[in-house]
């Protein structure tokens, strides 16, 4: 009771930071509101997965059972061995939501390390960190994926650094190109005049100020590193069967998508609305952190 | 502008250098012996060993650069560890077949997108714009791999007017072609949409109107061209893009170019094949960039090039 009365109290007053402004924002944006409630329910229904439905489900094979068409009992039918998509999907969402993030989460970091430093400290630094992202950024990001694929080898952790690598260049980029904008802002000279140090004006003062492009930055990549993912898991360069993820369900199915063809249209469909749902936030996030730049 | 292309060329040097030089020591330092791999787990020591001199393991990693990037300069990517054919004769054969389905599919995609963006713009908050943005957000959402197969699935198998795989007459293309495009044909028709907007509500483009020319005068002379910048920017960037999808493309129709061949390259570690990709993809790529830059200052007299 009290409780609520004081945050009556001072809100209306109260100056509000700068990521609640940009949570209100983000709230008009109808595209985005639905992009952000369909990915919390796709990250719930993935995270939660063990509460209601068993992955045995998703692996264990019984030839008796296949191509069940959609029931009650398997929402989505079973594939070849009997197995059950809807288990498949879910579990392999689990794989792909999360390598998606742990690929953005170091390409993030290792971005605004990189691209930061490049900018902040500028000169023969600057030169050869850019200089070592345009070399990277020579080929095509999935082609440069596959040739670390063929060094490593298959695996998760193997493929987590084949994308991560694919995606600092981008990240590293986006960073530079903010922190150089706000290198020689008055604020930052006046940081500078009071005898601030490097660390404490580039943590203090950069980093929070170019967070938001680079957030957006992390979410158009995610729809991205989801696609690769998927693109690597069909070619049968990514995580290893029997695991279940979505670019291997889908090629698992291609040869039965004549008589079969659910078995692979609805998991395309399901990366499909992942992957929307990250660009309507994306598109959302960016419209709200910065109104001046519509579109 | 001869000068800039030059300058231009010699700065390519450099990157490609380096992106070949990481390949090569990151595939040469990955663990497991490519002798052992070649000849199998019944082999000897000593065979191994004679393999490992035969395929120049036994040198160091900077050493076996050089000499591989020489032959390089001779038009001699090696041989293929598995099969043991020249790598050069094979690509010969693969290479038109990549190069046009990309210039194909780059085609469809300017073809398609830029007037889908244009009809959009003009129809802007109609019906049509609202068809034309949500198809571009589908296509632009969906895996390369799973259209490729949802075409196949309703052209070659259900409808059965166009062949699912391979590449013997030019229907074989079309598909693949499509299917390439489709995040980039996206991406062209929303870019030409935004940047068209932008324009149309412009002073001149205004000034363009009240002159009274004709609609389509305004808009294909008048705004269409000041929007075009950002377009050729953003199909250079779909060009690398589509060399990178081709690889995808290519194994879903069993298209005999170099990407179908690369994943197999992938899968067995033969190297020779895996360079000879990498080199090829990051020349091409290298010099549709430039292309892109050229155009800059043809389409847009302001462009002055080699200021940075």
């Amino acid at each position: 009771m009290t409780k609520k009365k004081n945050r009556n109290q001072t809100s209306p007053g109260a100056k509000k930071s700068k990521w609640a402004l940009v949570w209100i924002r983000f709230r008009k944006n109808k595209l985005a509101m639905v992009g952000l409630t369909v990915l919390v329910i796709l990250l719930l229904a993935a995270l939660l997965a063990p509460l209601y439905i068993d992955y045995s489900q998703a692996t264990k094979q019984s030839i008796r059972e296949a191509f069940e068409p959609p029931s009650s009992r398997h929402l989505f039918g079973t594939d070849q061995y009997g197995r059950d998509l809807f288990a498949r999907i879910i579990y392999g969402g689990r794989i792909s939501l999360f390598a998606g993030l742990v690929t953005m989460g170091i390409a993030f970091l290792c971005g605004i390390t990189l691209g930061g430093s490049a900018g902040f400290f500028g000169g023969r630094t600057d030169t050869i960190i850019m200089r070592f992202c345009d070399v990277l950024m020579s080929v095509p990001g999935i082609l440069l994926s596959m040739s670390i694929v063929a060094a490593l080898g298959q695996g998760l952790i193997k493929m987590l650094i084949a994308l991560s690598v694919s995606q600092i260049p981008r990240q590293a980029r986006t960073a530079r190109a903010s922190v150089m904008t706000l290198r020689n802002q008055e604020f930052i000279e006046a940081a500078r005049c009071c005898g601030t140090s490097n660390r404490r004006i580039l943590f203090k003062h950069i980093i929070p100020n170019v967070l938001g492009p680079l957030i957006v930055g992390v979410m158009m990549g995610l729809g991205g590193t989801i696609l690769q993912i998927a693109s690597l898991g069909f070619l049968g360069i990514g995580i290893a069967p029997p695991t279940p993820e979505w670019g291997t369900i889908i090629s698992e199915n291609q040869n039965n998508l004549m008589y079969y063809p659910h078995l692979g249209i609805i998991p395309g469909v399901f990366i499909m609305i992942a992957v929307l749902s990250l660009n309507f936030v994306g598109d959302g996030l960016r419209d709200a952190l910065d109104p001046k730049m519509k579109n | 502008m001869l000068k800039y292309t030059m300058k231009r060329m010699v700065l390519m040097i450099p990157v490609i250098l380096g992106i070949t030089f990481l390949v090569f020591l990151v595939l040469s330092i990955a663990p497991g012996d490519p002798a052992l791999l070649v000849l199998g787990g019944q082999a000897t020591a000593a065979e191994i060993e004679q393999k490992r001199q035969e395929l120049g393991l036994d040198q160091p990693v900077v050493v076996q650069y050089v000499k591989y990037m020489l032959g390089v300069l001779r038009g001699d990517f090696g041989t293929s560890w598995f099969q043991g054919f020249d790598v050069m004769e094979e690509f010969s054969h693969r290479i038109p077949y990549t190069l046009s389905l990309g210039f194909l599919a780059m085609m469809a995609a300017i073809i398609i997108g830029i007037p889908t963006g244009v009809i959009a713009a003009v129809r802007h908050n109609g019906m049509t714009d609202y068809v034309v943005t949500f198809l571009s957000l589908l296509l632009s959402s969906a895996p390369a791999f799973w259209l490729g197969m949802m075409y196949q699935l309703f052209f070659a198998l259900r409808l059965g007017v166009l062949p699912a795989s391979g590449a013997d007459s030019w229907k074989h293309f079309v598909l693949p072609a499509l299917s390439l495009a489709g995040g980039n044909l996206a991406s062209n028709s929303r870019v030409t949409r935004t940047w068209l907007l932008d324009v149309i509500r412009s002073d001149y483009v205004r000034t363009a109107r009240a002159k009274g020319n004709k609609e389509s005068t305004v808009i294909l002379k008048h705004a269409l061209r000041n929007s075009l910048l950002p377009v050729i920017t953003q199909i250079g960037v779909s060009f690398s893009i589509v060399m990178g999808g081709s690889v995808v493309t290519e194994t879903v129709y069993s298209f005999p170019g170099i990407g179908s061949y690369l994943i197999n390259a992938v899968k067995t570690k033969d190297i020779p094949i895996v360079m000879a990709c990498i080199i090829i993809i990051a020349v091409v790529v290298g010099i549709i960039n430039l292309v892109v830059d050229l155009t800059y200052a043809l389409v847009d007299p302001r462009v002055q090039l080699g200021d940075s």
